[in-house]
């Protein structure tokens, strides 16, 4: 069965991909929604036996992979609790793109390309969750990074899209570069890089130091900041999240998938499965925590005055994702991936609910041009309000009543506060107000798109229509998920520790007596997060349907403030100048100067000629005269003689 | 002194030669008296005839020396003679389909090659510098006579009369060389002249007599600076000649400078040594760039073959037995290759005659696409592309100029090589990327199988034949030390 879930996307990929232009497009699609839902449905029968707590961990071994030295490596797919969760939020979300896809997709002349890129990115996923050793998931870390720099540049025609394929690829080598270090590093100093083994010799080196950089280091700590180092880059973490926002460039049912639901999680799932590493380091927890809060705050910011209706999705994905992180830096592991499973069911609605905005407004993505369009599609704005309900956290604390987000996100603020000490409380503060920003540009979004007259022309506005059904459908789904997905999973995840611990059996670390301490905190923090969120959305009412003036008036107030913030911190100028222009500069000596001017004018083209010239004088020596030759052979044999004698030591 | 000949089974170790000697006189006698129309014919009867030779010596070599110490039969011999047999059956079949077109559909061009592969399998056997001489002027003056054949054609009575004035004068250097020889040492038996050097000291005239002889068979196998008639009388001569000629003689011709150096010089190896490695570099050097400058395909493959002489004297350069192995593995590669490639350029033509120049090659891969990929193969072995053939022609060669510590050697070998597989792909190039001019004739049967057999061991060269090949070297290189 968990062979079926992780190869009937691959399967579904080959054939796409491979015979998409025999079988058409439209086969294409089917073959691969079709196995991806097959594959989803197996998922939820795994996780259900995990959920009432009767599964056992399953270790399939698909093939022995590399025997070296006393290294035996096996490909074995494990499925536990943690792998479980993945798997239905990969392969739920994943089949609903491949449905949403193939209505919002139809016009495209490359569909069936399409779907083999989704399929693929899905078993890259699938093979990154079920991976038994840091080998197997750098595999799949590795595919899934393919497979987004594919679907970033789907479109290659349009050179914005291949730009930010490359600087989404080229940024994602950086934190792989830590990653594979950290993999390294742990093989080194743990001799194991299955992760049983490996957790199992944590025991014996937590005092081990390493040589790093030429000064002596607690090995754990460098091997735990290395690997974050990889989730940075893959989860757009602060200072590696450049390419996040730019990822847009590529269809939105990519950017609901890969940039909002799965793969950017995979830094978050990928220091959940080895937080028994970190759990040995209080330097690498602290700078989980601060990187992560410093990401909420910053993107949130950001989002604040975005005009393009995916970027603001963008950063709010670029946010939550900094909210996890907290969570798995405050030690509880399960309050971060709770998030990251709620996270995927509302970031996916608003990102296809987006989708079917763009797709009603005739692929306009700015804002600035849309309004009023409640009126024409009503289903869509309600979806995306379940959508935006969720994200800013609504509920009443202390009851089993909430949306998705307001669980997990309440239970990330209350475990930073937890956690107690200045990083504690400097995550704590800067997560309750990155919760007001997120309020305020959620329900700005919503008041830009869907309230007031439309600043939309008459031919767009007045052709503005909802959605097909196959797109519809996906929405609903995901809309049942975004309203359900925290109350119900509330317990096992957040629950009493004993429950939690019961649900996760040993997958991550769980530490009880944390949990307990996140509940028993006190009343005005389970209310801070809600009070932020209505504060938010009091200011975006205010700001865009009180007094449609004021956002204007106050940028033109603050022009450096509001430049600031709409450059994203100026970040993309800062590396430009840091490391594009260097490199490009470098690469241009390079290229002019050795490659161009000295490997082929000087050395290929030099040589060429002194062979050609060569060659000319020795062809003249065949003059065709018979006593030319009985000449040169008399000339050989004489100097041959001179030659022998001499050399010989036969002169005298 | 007594003749060693006490009885027909003492003759034993001459079987091989005295069926080809007979054979031929046979041949010769039933062409006289027969039409002339069974040239083919008497060409078949020769190739069977060589066969059969071959099978004796395969299957029931014996070994011996005999003719007072004139002739010896030994595994090196028996490996080289394979070879020489098996290039010169070869060339005849070759020769087979255009006979008529290259006026050598007479009796006389089987009888001649019968003859010329009797020279050298004397060559291949011989001793004494008489007998040696004897194998030489045998092959030497059937060869000449080949390369003349076509008598209407300007060019080849030219190549002819080159051929056969150059010829005798290298003859003459051999001569002089062998006198000198004589007079040092009072012996032409070549393992009783050895004993002479080991007693007594090395003169100025003993290393005279050395460098003539070396000289005369250095002619023999094209080497630089002896190699000046290569490309006219390869260009010149009928096409089926010249695949004779870059075939046989020059496997026998290395087999007797083997000989003579591993046998009579051993204890001045150092001495030799010095020519052997001029003659090397001097050859894979010059026929790089020559070659590079040649038009017609004739030339440029006489080129190919100087320098391939040149590679395989890397080899000897060593002066060990690993490089005498090496030597015999590189000739045997060489000969398979260079029948395969004339395979291929006898079946290039159209319908006003044969293609020789290189530019006629353009678009061959869309007109023959067998045939130009045969050709691709070959080339791709002769610049020594792993896991060709030819490749492992050049490994054997190098590694043993390696173990010699004869590191220059090997860098300019490798250079040469690599400058080599200029024009080898540029043939590769015309025939696939240039746009075809030319319809070409179809491809007689005899050709497609040469060539498929040829194709066949070049490229599954390392799987099949390479090491049994190998075996057989060493046990022949074994012999002669």
């Amino acid at each position: 069965m968990v062979q079926a879930i992780v190869f009937l996307p691959l399967i579904g990929a080959l054939i796409a991909g491979l015979l998409g232009r025999v079988i058409g497009h439209r086969v294409s699609e089917y073959i691969t929604t079709g196995l991806l839902m097959v594959s989803a449905v197996l998922s939820w029968i795994v996780f259900v036996g995990f959920w009432g707590g009767e599964s056992e961990v399953m270790r399939v071994e698909v093939m022995r992979w590399i025997q070296v030295g006393d290294m035996d490596l096996r490909w074995i797919l494990r499925v536990d609790t943690l792998t479980a969760i993945m798997l239905i939020v990969v392969t739920t979300v994943s089949s609903l793109v491949h449905l949403y896809s193939i209505g919002y997709m139809h016009e495209d002349p490359h569909r069936s390309r399409f779907f083999a890129y989704l399929s693929l990115f899905t078993f890259a996923m699938l093979m990154l969750v079920t991976a038994d050793n840091f080998l197997q998931m750098f595999f799949g870390w590795e595919g899934v990074g393919l497979a987004s720099y594919l679907l970033i540049g789907f479109w290659y025609t349009k050179p914005s899209a291949n730009a930010a394929a490359m600087k989404a690829f080229v940024v994602n080598r950086v934190g792989d570069f830590g990653f594979a270090l950290g993999i390294f590093g742990a093989f080194m100093i743990l001799g194991d890089i299955t992760f049983d083994g490996a957790f199992a010799a944590i025991a014996g080196n937590e005092d081990v130091t390493i040589n790093f950089l030429g000064g002596e280091f607690h090995a754990l700590t460098v091997i735990s900041l290395l690997l974050f180092m990889g989730a940075m880059g893959k989860s757009a973490q602060f200072l590696l999240h450049t390419w996040l926002p730019d990822a847009m460039e590529g269809p939105t049912p990519v950017s609901a998938l890969i940039h909002a639901a799965t793969m950017v999680t995979a830094g978050v799932f990928m220091v959940a499965r080895l937080s028994p590493i970190f759990e040995t380091s209080a330097v690498a927890l602290t700078v989980v925590v601060v990187i992560g809060a410093i990401t909420a705050f910053f993107a949130a910011t950001v989002g604040l005055v975005q005009n393009d209706i995916k970027r603001v999705i963008a950063y709010s994905t670029c946010s939550q994702l900094g909210y996890m992180f907290v969570a798995l830096g405050a030690g509880i592991y399960s309050a971060g991936i709770f998030h990251l499973f709620t996270h995927a069911f509302f970031k996916a609605l608003l990102f296809l609910g987006a989708g079917a905005v763009i797709h009603a407004m005739h692929h306009e993505q700015d804002m600035r041009n849309m309004g009023g369009l409640r009126k024409k599609i009503p289903i869509t704005y309600a979806l995306m309000i379940i959508g935006t309900l969720a994200l800013t956290g609504v509920g009443i604390p202390g009851t089993p009543f909430g949306f998705a987000g307001f669980f997990s996100k309440d239970a990330i603020i209350e475990s930073a506060y937890a956690m107690g000490g200045n990083t504690g409380m400097f995550a704590f503060w800067l997560l309750v107000v990155a919760a007001l920003f997120t309020s305020f540009y959620s329900w700005r979004l919503i008041h830009l798109t869907f309230h007031g007259p439309t600043r939309a022309d008459h031919h767009t506005y007045d052709h503005a229509h909802e959605s097909p059904n196959v797109m519809m459908v996906p929405l609903y789904i995901l809309g049942i998920g975004a309203v359900l997905a925290g109350t119900v999973f509330y317990d096992v995840f957040f629950g009493h520790g004993e429950h939690v611990t019961h649900f996760f059996h040993g997958s991550i670390v769980v530490n009880e007596e944390l949990i307990d301490q996140a509940h028993y905190v006190p009343l005005w923090v389970k209310w801070s997060a809600t009070i932020a969120m209505l504060l938010g959305f009091a200011g975006a009412w205010l700001a865009y349907v009180r007094d449609p003036g004021l956002p204007a008036r106050s940028a033109a107030a603050n022009p450096g403030l509001y430049n600031f913030l709409l450059n994203a911190w100026y970040f993309d100028k800062l590396y430009d100048t840091i490391f594009v222009r260097p490199a490009r500069w470098i690469g241009r000596a390079f290229w002019r100067g050795f490659d161009d001017y000295l490997v082929d004018q000087t050395i290929t083209e030099g040589l060429g000629n002194r062979i050609k010239g060569i060659t000319a004088q020795v062809v003249r020596l065949q003059s065709g005269y018979l006593y030319h030759y009985a000449f040169a052979m008399l000339i050989g044999i004489a100097a041959l003689l001179t030659w022998a004698i001499a050399a010989g030591g036969l002169l005298g | 002194m007594n003749s060693d000949i006490t009885s027909f089974a003492s003759l034993a170790p001459a079987f091989p030669e005295m069926l080809v000697a007979a054979g031929a006189i046979v041949l010769l006698l039933f062409g006289i008296f027969t039409k002339k129309e069974r040239a083919n014919g008497v060409a078949m009867a020769a190739v069977v005839l060589l066969v059969a030779t071959a099978g004796i010596v395969i299957f029931h070599p014996a070994q011996g020396v005999i003719f007072n110490g004139g002739f010896i039969a030994d595994e090196f011999a028996r490996f080289m003679k394979v070879l020489v047999i098996g290039g010169a059956a070869f060339a005849l079949i070759l020769s087979l389909p255009s006979s008529r077109q290259h006026q050598l559909d007479k009796f006389e061009y089987s009888v001649l090659v019968l003859l010329a592969t009797l020279g050298m399998m004397m060559m291949v056997s011989a001793n004494d510098l008489m007998s040696l001489y004897l194998g030489l002027e045998l092959q030497s003056l059937a060869a000449y006579v080949l390369a003349a054949m076509k008598r209407d054609s300007a060019r080849a009575t030219e190549a002819g009369l080159k051929y056969f004035v150059l010829g005798a004068l290298s003859s003459g250097m051999l001569l002089y060389g062998a006198s000198l020889i004589y007079g040092f040492t009072g012996h032409t038996q070549l393992d009783l002249i050895v004993d002479q050097i080991v007693m007594g000291e090395r003169s100025i005239g003993l290393i005279f007599g050395m460098v003539f002889l070396l000289a005369g068979i250095a002619f023999k196998i094209s080497a630089v600076p002896f190699h000046m008639w290569t490309p006219d009388v390869y260009e010149g001569a009928p096409t089926p000649v010249t695949a004779f000629l870059a075939s046989a003689p020059k496997v026998a011709a290395m087999a007797l400078l083997v000989r003579v150096v591993t046998v009579s010089f051993a204890p001045i190896t150092s001495d030799w040594q010095q020519i052997v490695i001029f003659l090397s570099i001097a050859s894979m050097v010059l026929a790089a760039f020559a070659a590079i400058g040649q038009k017609s395909l004739k030339r440029l493959v006489a080129y190919s073959s100087i320098g391939h002489v040149g590679f395989a004297l890397v080899g000897l350069s060593s002066g060990t037995a690993v490089g005498v192995e090496g030597v015999a593995i590189y000739m045997a590669i060489y000969v398979t290759m260079t029948i395969g490639l004339f395979a291929c350029i006898l079946a290039l033509r159209t319908q006003n005659g044969a293609v020789e120049d290189i530019a006629e090659l353009a678009g061959l891969a869309q007109r023959r696409p067998f045939v130009a990929a045969m050709i691709a193969v070959l080339m791709f072995s002769l610049i020594g592309l792993p896991p060709l053939a030819g490749f492992f022609a050049k490994w054997h060669v190098f590694l043993a100029a390696i173990e010699a510590r004869l590191f220059v050697l090997a860098v300019i070998g490798v250079l040469a090589s690599a400058i080599s597989a200029f024009y080898y792909l540029r043939i590769v190039k015309t025939m696939y990327f240039d746009e075809p001019v030319l319809e070409y004739a179809a491809v007689p049967r005899e050709l497609t199988a040469v060539m498929g057999v040829t194709g066949f061991l070049v490229i599954t060269y390392f799987v099949t034949v390479g090491g049994p090949l190998a075996a057989a070297a060493r046990v022949a290189s074994g012999s002669l030390f």
